[in-house]
């Protein structure tokens, strides 16, 4: 754990979220709030949820009932609402989404240009930081497919950075990854969280978890079924569901 | 039977003037509305993909004959003056445009979804998000597609002849109906158009090889 931030303001709640596809309820009344500098793992069986609720925070889907706020912005469905809240929240995606036509750097500069109106000189120094940070600057030039998959993560990290957010969401950034490329993208995520970012991983990668999580949350079915520290949460679940998923993933690992 | 020379040679290459404006408007004008027509199919607001839909349907429905026919008499009962060169421009505008249209809209379609996903996570609204990351991307994917249909409109603007345009396969029968050489005379037109639409056609397929090989 590197911060426990008990102290800090709430960034990011969820009220009694529900979700529905059609009929079928993909979230059901969840409650969550992330204070600053919080860093949570959201793990759970396949189709459990995980990727549903972070894509909720940022409106990548829209909820039925409750209530998300972020930084005290009410996510309402506005476009208002909308802008403000992506604004703060950067997001990784397990499939990387790098836009294929545009280099390293350009990738980087759009949507600073675009959405916070910065300079072109400006987003590329604000660009090259970043890229600096992830340790892949000297990529800067070549276009997406000419990286390995580990760099092309690096990226997209470096990119959601770029507007400079203030809560970052990966979803399985690593599952798409060969194993050998694993670890500079759970670095990179390790080096991020040390500098205080709030975040939220959907990852089951456990030794990630235990290094770097305040929180380990547990879903099922669309619910939260168990929460805790990494040491309680590892070493003494509460539920049966929890046994027997962390019985099967250790297994793998 | 008479002789082609130069008189009749500058005759077909006027033809053929024509045949390659009328292409080029054509193609620009239904390039033009065929992006419209393609954002419009993909748009939210189900009006604009039924009204676009049904465009489509129309023109991709009915023969360019019939539609050059449309555009000309009906413009002409709306009593708006126009000579045949405008209502032509008009007709293949239309044409192109639901052709171009609809095969853009696969391609806007083709792009994954993720790209769309990462442009919205990082707050780019509409036009950005089109104009800067999905467009780019499908007008690629559409190469092939494009330039097949470019070749069919060049071939297409021989049916303009019908509404007294003079355009190259006209000014062929034009001259074949002097010289009394149909064969000479529609070799030469065919070598024309040949010239014209074979590097277009084969540029197309490389194209698509090629990209069926990065796809890969
Ligand atoms: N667009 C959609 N339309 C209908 N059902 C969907 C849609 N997206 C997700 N679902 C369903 O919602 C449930 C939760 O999906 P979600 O992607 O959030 O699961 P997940 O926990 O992220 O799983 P995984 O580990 O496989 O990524 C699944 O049963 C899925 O089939
Ligand atoms: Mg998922």
């Amino acid at each position: 754990m590197l911060n426990t931030a008990n102290d800090q303001p709430t960034l990011i709640s969820l009220e009694d979220v529900q979700k529905w596809y059609g009929a079928f309820h993909a979230l059901k009344s969840i409650s969550l709030s992330v204070r600053k500098g919080e860093k949570i793992v959201l793990c759970g069986p396949s189709g459990s949820g995980k990727s549903t609720l972070i894509r909720c925070i940022n409106a990548l889907e829209t909820i039925e009932e409750g209530k998300i706020v972020v930084e005290g912005q009410v996510l309402d469905g506005s476009t208002k609402s909308i802008d403000a809240i992506r604004r703060e929240v950067g997001m990784v995606f397990q499939s990387f989404n790098l836009f294929p036509h545009m280099t390293v750097l350009q990738n980087c500069t759009l949507a600073p240009m675009r959405v916070r109106g910065t300079s072109h000189t400006d987003a590329e120094r604000l660009a090259r930081k970043y890229l600096e940070r992830v340790r892949i600057l000297d990529q800067a030039e070549k276009y997406p497919a000419q990286l390995s998959g580990g760099q092309q993560q690096r990226v997209a990290i470096a990119r959601a950075l770029c507007m400079e957010p203030k809560v970052m969401l990966f979803d399985e950034p690593t599952s798409a990854l060969d194993p050998e490329m694993v670890k500079e993208v759970l670095d990179t995520m390790i080096g991020l969280a040390r500098d205080g970012m709030t975040m939220i991983c959907v990852t089951h990668e456990m030794g990630f978890a235990r290094q770097v999580a305040d929180r380990v949350i547990f879903m099922a079915s669309g619910e939260i079924v168990e929460e805790a520290e990494p040491e309680v949460f590892f070493k003494s679940p509460k539920h049966q569901r929890t046994k027997t998923f962390l019985g099967e993933i250790l297994a793998h690992h | 039977m008479g002789p082609i020379g130069e008189n009749e040679f500058f005759f077909l290459m006027q033809g053929l003037k024509w045949t390659v404006l009328l292409a080029i408007v054509g193609f620009i004008g239904g390039g033009i509305f065929g992006i419209l027509i393609a954002l419009l199919r993909t748009s939210k607001t189900k009006v604009a993909r039924r009204i676009t839909a049904g465009f489509i349907g129309v023109f991709q429905g009915t023969p360019l004959l019939m539609q050059l026919f449309v555009v000309y008499y009906g413009v002409a009962l709306l009593g708006i003056e126009v000579n045949a060169w405008i209502a032509v421009a008009i007709a293949f505008t239309l044409h192109a445009s639901a052709f171009l249209g609809e095969i853009w809209r696969g391609s806007i379609e083709a792009v994954p979804k993720g790209q769309t996903e990462a442009a919205n996570a990082l707050g780019l609204h509409y036009v950005s998000r089109m104009k800067d990351v999905i467009l780019p991307q499908a007008l690629k994917i559409s190469m092939p597609a494009t330039i097949g249909f470019l070749v069919q409109l060049i071939k297409g603007t021989s049916l303009a002849a019908i509404v007294g345009f003079i355009e190259l396969t006209r000014a062929g029968q034009i001259i074949s109906n002097q010289t009394y050489r149909p064969l000479l005379v529609f070799g030469i037109v065919g070598a024309i158009y040949f010239i014209i639409c074979w590097p277009l056609s084969h540029a197309g397929s490389g194209l698509e090889k090629r990209m069926a090989k990065a796809a890969r």
